[in-house]
């Protein structure tokens, strides 16, 4: 790969009025002449990202390095650096001619020079002789080629392109697709792409930046990305997945699901896992041949193949299989080694969402959490019993959620169903020597996991019980 | 036959208001400008306001004093509707209210206030007839200006100034390139809603003891003096400008899209 073009170095964005953290921690090298997309749901601060390349936004710390040198604060029209609008933003007040010339004519380029470029990004857009026609008259597609010959023509180092394709339709989408990635390589221009659909950016990229909450989760080519996912949210993100809680029981063994199975990840015996399992990876066997068996729960038609999904226990797999299954249906299911993708879990931290109360206590399904807002809210205060904010404004309760978060080791199981915050039954218990690790499953239908000392049995109602001294509360942003 | 509603029936009752108070008039109007004191046809009301050099006098005043009133609006409400659109105060609502709430008060209240601060100011307001009626002018129609500036600039997509940057404008050029064009409709507007009442509004000048005439205290005089016929033919010239100012207006207009506009 050729020398970095662009280098983001531990950037950081965060918002002055609320403190929100858009972007965290941000650290990435982009080769000239590669295609990078950022891919991430809706607010995990791609778009940040790259509004900071493009100069609209300036990094709170941290710095931006174009060709070595540190353009961080530089404005954008400084920066030789163009993008492609989600929405185009083409002037409406000038024809297509003077919407791509814009930038030409700023540089003061001689006329015959400005009107020679201008007809051949139009050619390179497949819009040969649109100069006179008005932006009102062409079409969502058509305005999107002229937003990127706009660009084109200055012939940024860089070309950033802000979920360009976001509103066109499947078909149209996908031409262009093939079309910008063509014009990639033809033009040798470095794309920095915005994403939130992953099968655009397994299409078309040279490098993947999956980012959730303001963090990159994992850097790779598309290959890397969807096949050796770094942690479940990648893998959750990036195609259809299964993923499941699971232990490593032996040397290349894990159990999950309720089955043991051979994998060919090396994890030390013990470890709390993520296991993956794409759909297309199960084997479908008779009831007994496979290594677990299920039972039939849904199919649904998909043109190229079916969709189906098995229940196991209290598990369910969906499974990608070109041959049809009848609902009802018993079913055998076994997985290669190579169709396991094991993630060392991070942690077993329960997280949940807590509502607050007129009384500035927390809701959880009707059960009462006693917390002090004072610290989870910054700067807040309590002003003649009502709670307001650093400007001294009231609070709304109905507009705040506090997320909730405790450690396994302090969650206390009991006989009592309606002892704790919550209840449901053990679906999975692993022995750590010291400990039994056991997944809850509680009645709303999470999967908990709990760390006791003493051994309950598999299927057992328990009442969960959280103490309030050990939970940790934020304010959900 | 069973009667059928149809949606076109409940334009019945403005069709009327307009045949009764629009047409009507206007055909009233017509038929006197167009006529002599002894009811037959005839151009004399015509000829006589273009030869008698005091109607045209006033016509040029009035044609001045709208032209100074709507530029000195213009230099002040661009800026501040520049300002509150482009704010990134939360008040800025406020500030936009602040700026409208003197529509609410009587004008002829807000003029005898007016009224009041020029003489503090000037002591005998007969010496700056025409400043005062362009500063009463001014405070009147303010509003007037800045709203459709405002609403034209605040809807305009942020976006837009963004890829002038991006495409390497700088602030001032990205403002003459992008933001004024864009905002022009409003300004046309705001224009047209200031100079035509600017030419006509003879109250202003009556509330502040000025002695000038414009084309509305014109046409008043006229009427007063039960000269129908002279009065309805200055009204008809006035309207034929307007009509062509409004025409020159909206052709400019038509070619910037997406109007923006309160007329």
């Amino acid at each position: 790969m050729a020398e970095n073009i662009i280098e983001l170095k531990n950037i950081t964005r965060r918002f002055d009025d609320d403190g929100y953290i858009a972007v965290k921690d941000f650290n990435l090298n982009v080769g000239r002449g590669e295609f990078v997309t950022f891919l991430g749901p809706s607010g995990c601060g791609k778009t940040t990202t790259l509004r900071m390349i493009a100069g609209f936004d300036t990094p709170t710390e941290g710095e931006i390095l174009l060709n070595g040198k540190d353009i961080t604060v530089l404005p954008p029209n400084k920066r030789p650096i163009n993008t492609v609008f989600q929405r185009y933003a083409l002037f409406p007040h000038m024809d297509i001619f003077e919407n791509i010339a814009f930038g030409l004519k700023l540089k003061k380029l001689p006329r015959e020079e400005v009107i020679k470029k201008v007809k051949h990004v139009l050619d390179l857009v497949d819009l040969e002789g649109f100069e006179e026609r008005s932006v009102a008259t062409l079409s969502g597609g058509q305005q999107q080629r002229i937003a990127i010959a706009r660009a084109l023509v200055n012939e940024p180092e860089i070309l950033l392109l802000d979920e360009p394709l976001g509103a066109l339709d499947l078909k149209m989408r996908k031409e262009m697709q093939i079309e910008l990635k063509a014009m990639h390589q033809q033009l040798g221009i470095t794309f920095i792409y915005v994403t939130h659909d992953q099968e655009e950016a397994l299409t078309m990229s040279d490098k993947i930046v999956v980012m959730n909450r303001g963090s990159i989760q994992q850097i790779g080519t598309p290959e890397d990305i969807y096949n050796e996912p770094k942690n479940a949210f990648v893998a959750d993100f990036i195609g259809e997945s299964n993923i499941f809680k699971g232990i490593m029981t032996g040397k290349l063994k894990v159990r999950f699901c309720g089955g043991e199975f051979e994998c060919m990840d090396d994890v030390d015996e013990g470890t709390l896992v993520d296991v993956v399992v794409r759909p297309e990876d199960v084997i479908l066997s008779e009831p007994g041949d496979g290594t677990v068996t299920g039972t039939v729960t849904a199919v649904t038609f998909k043109g190229m193949h079916y969709e189906i999904t098995v229940e196991s226990g209290k598990y369910e797999m969906v499974i990608v299989s070109t041959k049809a299954q009848k609902v009802g249906d018993k079913v055998g299911m076994s997985l290669e080694p190579d169709g396991i993708h094991i993630m060392i879990a991070e942690d077993h931290i329960t997280r949940f969402e807590a509502s607050v109360t007129s009384d500035y206590k927390l809701d959880y399904n009707g059960k009462t959490i006693n917390c002090d807002l004072l610290k989870v809210i910054p700067g807040s205060k309590m002003k003649d019993g009502v709670l307001t904010d650093s400007s001294g404004q009231a609070i709304d309760t109905d507009k705040i959620k506090i997320n909730v978060s405790i450690e396994p080791g302090d969650i206390e199981m009991s006989d009592d169903v309606e002892a704790g915050l919550t209840h449901g039954h053990i679906i999975n218990l692993i022995y750590k020597g010291d400990h039994y690790c056991y997944v809850v499953r509680t009645a709303h239908g999470h999967d908990l996991i709990v760390d006791d000392e003493y051994l309950w049995n598999m299927g057992d109602q328990v009442g969960l019980v959280l103490p309030e001294d050990k939970m940790s509360f934020a304010l959900k942003k | 036959m069973k009667y059928r509603f149809s949606r076109k029936q409940l334009a019945i009752p403005y069709a009327l208001f307009l045949l009764v108070f629009v047409a009507a008039p206007l055909v009233v109007i017509v038929y006197y400008a167009l006529t002599g004191s002894d009811g037959t046809p005839t151009a004399d009301n015509f000829i006589r306001f273009f030869s008698d050099p005091n109607t045209l006098g006033t016509l040029l005043y009035s044609l001045i004093l709208a032209l100074v009133t709507t530029c000195v609006c213009l230099l002040i409400a661009y800026p501040v509707a520049y300002a509150l659109a482009f704010s990134r105060l939360k008040a800025s609502s406020v500030l936009v209210m602040l700026f409208i709430m003197p529509m609410w008060i009587n004008f002829t209240l807000r003029l005898t206030a007016l009224k009041e601060i020029l003489t503090l100011i000037e002591g005998n307001l007969a010496f700056h007839p025409f400043l005062n009626s362009v500063i009463g002018m001014t405070y009147d129609f303010l509003p007037f200006m800045i709203l459709p500036i405002y609403n034209q600039l605040e809807r305009l997509d942020k976006s837009l100034l963004e890829a002038a940057k991006d495409l390497g404008a700088g602030d001032a050029q990205s403002f003459i390139k992008v933001t004024l064009p864009l905002s022009m409709p409003g300004v046309v507007s705001g224009i047209a809603m200031v100079f035509l009442p600017a030419m006509t509004n003879y109250v202003v000048l009556d509330m502040l003891y000025n002695s000038t005439y414009i084309m509305g205290s014109l046409i008043g005089s006229y009427f007063a003096a039960y000269d129908w016929h002279g009065g309805s033919m200055i009204s008809l010239i006035l309207l034929a400008l307007i009509c062509i100012f409004t025409l020159l207006t909206k052709s400019d207009e038509g070619q910037k899209t997406r109007g923006g506009s309160l007329v």
